[in-house]
């Protein structure tokens, strides 16, 4: 009577829901491949030429050219590019840094206390304020932007994670282990860890597009990488000066891409926390 | 119709009052410590390009305490914030308390403004939404969310500057003053007309916040027993909405729009940057760039008050408003 | 004369997500047929968790959206489609909900009573008859301002009782109206129950309590798997002679071994080919295991079993 599930059926037949997932995330996934190793590979010191600067878009210059007459295409592949290495960079901190919190939460109530504090002073400052006084304090630039948004983005993942180990630690299989004697770290590597990869892989993902946007967010005002680099926070900063003047495909070409790489990792993260936990798919 | 019990307020105060105290107290030390680490040598960063003598070198030098031991300034920086005092502003010339106070103050007429923008149309949208689940509304206003969620505000700033400011024309470009007039005899049209696209960009973000909020929270109480039982009884859908769905979800709603004043803040930045409003915003980027430390450090601490005080009232809201709470502590 | 309320053939199903986003379909109410008339009590008795509530939300239109219905559901006669449902609900129909969790927890439950309102008159209207109700269950005026967390076991049956009636309605469902009473509430519940008939009104009570059914139903269904595998007179529930099928046999022999308990049992989750009950049956025939019966009427009582099918076409 009851219908023959997906997977017995012809390989070809319709897409599930299932399929569409994966497909999304794996299509999102090549688009953002494309964008970040055609900047990786464009050159970084674009050829100048006065004669076409200022140039509205046009097919051979389709982001129109800046005011010292480069290529706005590939100076936003470059800046994208680099934004998602920084992207990438930071978040994969803050996971690191996420989940050693998490942990040490877990030990005993004291840290626990320790780390729910530490996460109220975190969230007890702007995230922008935060970024800015990181970044300053490290000295700027790219390694100083990574740190301070890998420092100020851990806390969600921090909260999960923490919920997630405490639910485990008191599950009774981790009870038995400590019964027959098992130490806390064997406990967290053998049953923990496992347990809560894929969370922080999800995490890891979705703290992504937050990290690219403050990245770019500091860079514009003045904190973040410096003026020499390619990155979209910088064209857009410089944008502002040209805008008066009407070169509205300065800034507005560049942003919007940097959106769409936003948006395409939301999309990934989406995708992939309900493939993991389907009980949003349920209605 | 609200009974205060003035005891269990008494110890809710106290304990929050503690709280901000070591608060202030971790952030204004750590800050501090932060910067003063800072590989940016404050007094070039201060001086620019200038071509000082090595003498003045040292006597500005003096002024920033780079004599004195790590310890040592830790301690003097928290003395004197204890003694009511923030310091002396580098770039304005003038007490830290005063600066702030100015530009707080203008700041919060632009946040005060979008907050309740965002507020009243999120929450509209998100009811909306959550209402006619998957409908096309719903769809519309999840893909407009979805987009403003993953769009940088400054750059929203910036294409309706554009739009707005440069190709239209509606408005000024920069400044909340008109150039060549005393702030208090500005006209409320002037102001208007000035603080209408700052506004906007900074309500936009956090419209899509609580909508989606918004709207999970109402899907959620479609799940429930009672909104079943409702529709059991025969109550109309917009009725069941108004009466029963609105009702369990403003709560919520409202103390999450309090609890955004963190991002609030962090937009007021940006947004003030793009629209040259001279806000706390601006106050922040100038002495970040020019170094001004004490500036810098007392625009921390403030914040974190703004953000404590958003996260107060939100808890306040909880504790004194929802009857289930509020009778908790009453026997 | 019409019935108040026909459910034939009646089959419910949902279509779920699980883990990797595979997708499932899970019967819940496979085939379901029962009548209830007016001044008469039915009770649909089954397991807990077994997802006899849907009957309920299905008869009021209130099944959520992945929800797959077929069948028919009729009353006094006229087809209910999901227009009349909305109609009559609330008004000719009334649902009396298992727990104060089905109150709105931030609203005075006089206002839950009285409900929507066009307007000022129709509230006020509404208020007398609220006040009248609550009265006569014993609810007095300081119950009115109440929040349903405030309300005590007792008082919250009584005004989930009364909010039901403040419609006046015809038909009642009560959908596990004892769910966790201590002994005495119990016993004014059934009271209610009954009372409720004695006023002209029908009665479909959802429960897995077999003594409350018992004591108030005319008619009892027993609801196995998914399905009604038998409907007979509640008078005949006391003894296992009197009733046909093998489950219910079985099931009222151990009910002193279960201090009359309705005991569960080991039910199939998965949907079965055959009868439901083929693998624990003692009676069994061959193709009881590959062949589902069908609901018949034997002298009388429906029943779901081919031993008396067999019975019946021999004869």
């Amino acid at each position: 009577m009851s219908e023959l599930p997906w997977y017995n059926k012809g390989l070809f037949s319709s897409l599930n829901l299932r399929q569409k997932t994966l497909l999304t995330i794996g299509l999102t996934g090549l688009v953002l491949l494309i964008i970040f190793i055609c900047g990786w590979m464009t050159n970084a010191n674009l050829p100048t030429d006065f004669s076409i600067k200022m140039q509205a878009p046009s097919f051979q210059h389709p982001f129109g050219t800046d005011w010292m007459g480069r290529d706005m295409f590939a100076r936003t592949l470059k800046g994208l590019s680099l934004s998602i290495m920084i992207g990438l960079a930071a978040s994969i901190l803050s996971s690191i840094i996420a989940t050693l919190l998490a942990f040490l939460a877990s030990i005993n109530r004291a840290c626990d206390e320790f780390v729910s504090w530490l996460i109220d002073l975190f969230a007890s400052i702007p995230h922008i304020l935060l970024i800015m006084m990181i970044s300053i304090g490290l000295g700027k630039g790219a390694f100083g932007v990574t740190m301070a948004v890998a420092f100020s983005h851990w806390v969600n993942l921090t909260r999960v994670l923490r919920a997630e180990v405490l639910q485990i630690n008191t599950s009774e299989y981790v009870l038995l282990s400590r019964k027959f004697g098992k130490s806390k770290l064997w406990i967290a590597k053998e049953h923990i860890l496992p347990l809560v990869l894929s969370q922080i892989f999800v995490g890891t993902l979705l703290v992504f597009p937050h990290a690219i946007m403050h990245e770019s967010s500091v860079t514009f005002l003045g904190f973040g990488l410096s003026p020499h680099e390619p990155a979209i926070g910088i064209i857009l900063s410089e944008s502002m000066s040209y805008l008066a003047m009407g070169a509205w495909w300065l800034a507005f070409f560049p942003g919007i891409a940097l959106l769409i790489v936003v948006l395409l990792f939301d999309i990934i993260g989406d995708n992939l926390k309900r493939l993991i936990d389907p009980s949003e798919a349920n209605k | 119709m609200i009974k205060i019990n003035t005891k269990r307020l008494a110890k809710f105060l106290g304990f929050k009052a503690i709280r901000l105290l070591i608060l202030l107290v971790v952030i204004a030390a750590i800050s501090f410590i932060m910067i003063q680490l800072s590989p940016i040598d404050p007094v070039r960063a201060y001086l620019g390009q200038r071509i000082v003598s090595q003498e003045q070198l040292a006597i500005i030098g003096r002024y920033w305490g780079t004599d004195l031991s790590l310890t040592e300034r830790v301690f003097g920086w928290l003395q004197t914030l204890a003694s009511g005092s923030m310091g002396f502003s580098l770039i304005y010339r003038v007490p830290v308390t005063e600066v702030i106070v100015q530009k707080f103050l203008a700041s919060l007429t632009l946040m005060l403004v979008s907050w309740v923008i965002s507020g009243v149309v999120g929450f509209g949208l998100g009811v909306i939404a959550g209402a006619k689940e998957d409908s096309l509304a719903d769809k519309a206003i999840k893909t407009y969310c979805y987009i403003l969620q993953s769009s940088p505000t400054f750059w929203i700033g910036l294409v309706l500057l554009m739009l707005f400011s440069v190709y239209l024309g509606w408005f000024p470009i920069g400044l909340s003053v008109p150039i060549g007039q005393l702030s208090d005899t500005v006209t409320f049209w002037q102001w208007l007309h000035r603080i209408i696209l700052p506004a906007i960009t900074l309500s936009i973000v956090g419209i899509a916040s609580l909508t989606m909020y918004t709207r999970d929270k109402l899907i959620n109480v479609k799940k429930s027993d009672y909104f079943l039982f409702a529709q059991a009884r025969g109550e109309s859908f917009w009725g069941i909405i108004k009466n029963h769905g609105i009702r369990n979800i403003l709560l919520p709603a409202i103390s999450i729009q309090f609890l955004s004043f963190n991002e609030l803040f962090g937009g007021t930045i940006l947004v003030e940057q793009v629209f040259a409003y001279p806000g706390i915003g601006q106050a922040t980027v100038a002495a970040g760039l020019r170094s001004d430390v004490p500036l810098l450090l007392g625009i921390v601490i403030v914040s974190a008050i703004f953000v404590f005080a958003g996260n107060f009232i939100a808890d306040l809201i909880y504790q004194y408003v929802d009857p289930r709470l509020r009778s908790e502590g009453d026997e | 004369m019409e019935k108040l309320l026909e459910v034939k053939n009646l089959s419910i199903s949902f279509t779920q997500y699980v883990q990797g986003l595979n997708r499932h379909d899970l019967r819940v109410i496979s085939d379901l047929t029962i009548d209830v008339n007016s001044s008469e009590i039915v009770a649909v008795l089954g397991s807990s968790g077994s997802g006899k509530s849907l009957l309920a939300h299905s008869i009021l239109g209130i099944l959520p959206y992945n929800a797959h219905v077929t069948g028919e559901i009729k009353y006094n006669g006229k087809t209910l489609n999901q227009e009349l449902k909305e109609e009559l609900r609330g008004k000719e129909i009334c649902l009396i909900p298992q727990s104060v969790n089905f109150l709105d927890p931030l609203m005075k439950v006089s206002e839950q009573a009285i409900g929507e309102c066009k307007d000022d008159d129709e509230h006020k209207e509404k208020k007398i008859r609220q006040r009248e109700i609550f009265d006569k269950y014993g609810l007095d005026e300081s119950v009115d301002d109440m929040y349903p967390f405030e309300l005590s076991g007792g008082m919250a049956r009584k005004v989930l009782l009364s909010t039901a009636l403040v419609g006046n309605p015809n038909l009642l469902i009560a959908d596990e109206p004892t769910p966790g009473l201590d002994a005495k509430s119990v016993e004014e519940t059934i009271q209610d129950i009954i009372n409720l008939k004695k006023e002209g009104k029908g009665v479909l009570l959802i429960t897995h309590e077999i003594n409350v059914a018992l004591k108030t139903a005319d008619k009892i269904a027993i609801f196995y798997s998914g399905y009604v595998i038998e409907i007979n007179k509640a008078e005949n529930f006391n003894s296992a002679d009197t009733v046909l099928h093998p489950y219910t046999k079985a099931l009222i022999n151990a009910l002193p071994v279960n201090g009359f308990k309705f005991t569960d049992g080991v039910q199939p989750l998965e949907e079965t080919l055959g009868c439901p009950y083929w693998e624990n049956c003692p009676d069994r025939f061959d193709k009881c295991e590959n062949h589902k019966p069908d609901l018949v009427n034997h002298d009388g009582i429906m029943i779901r079993c081919f031993k008396y099918e067999e019975a019946d076409n021999g004869a």
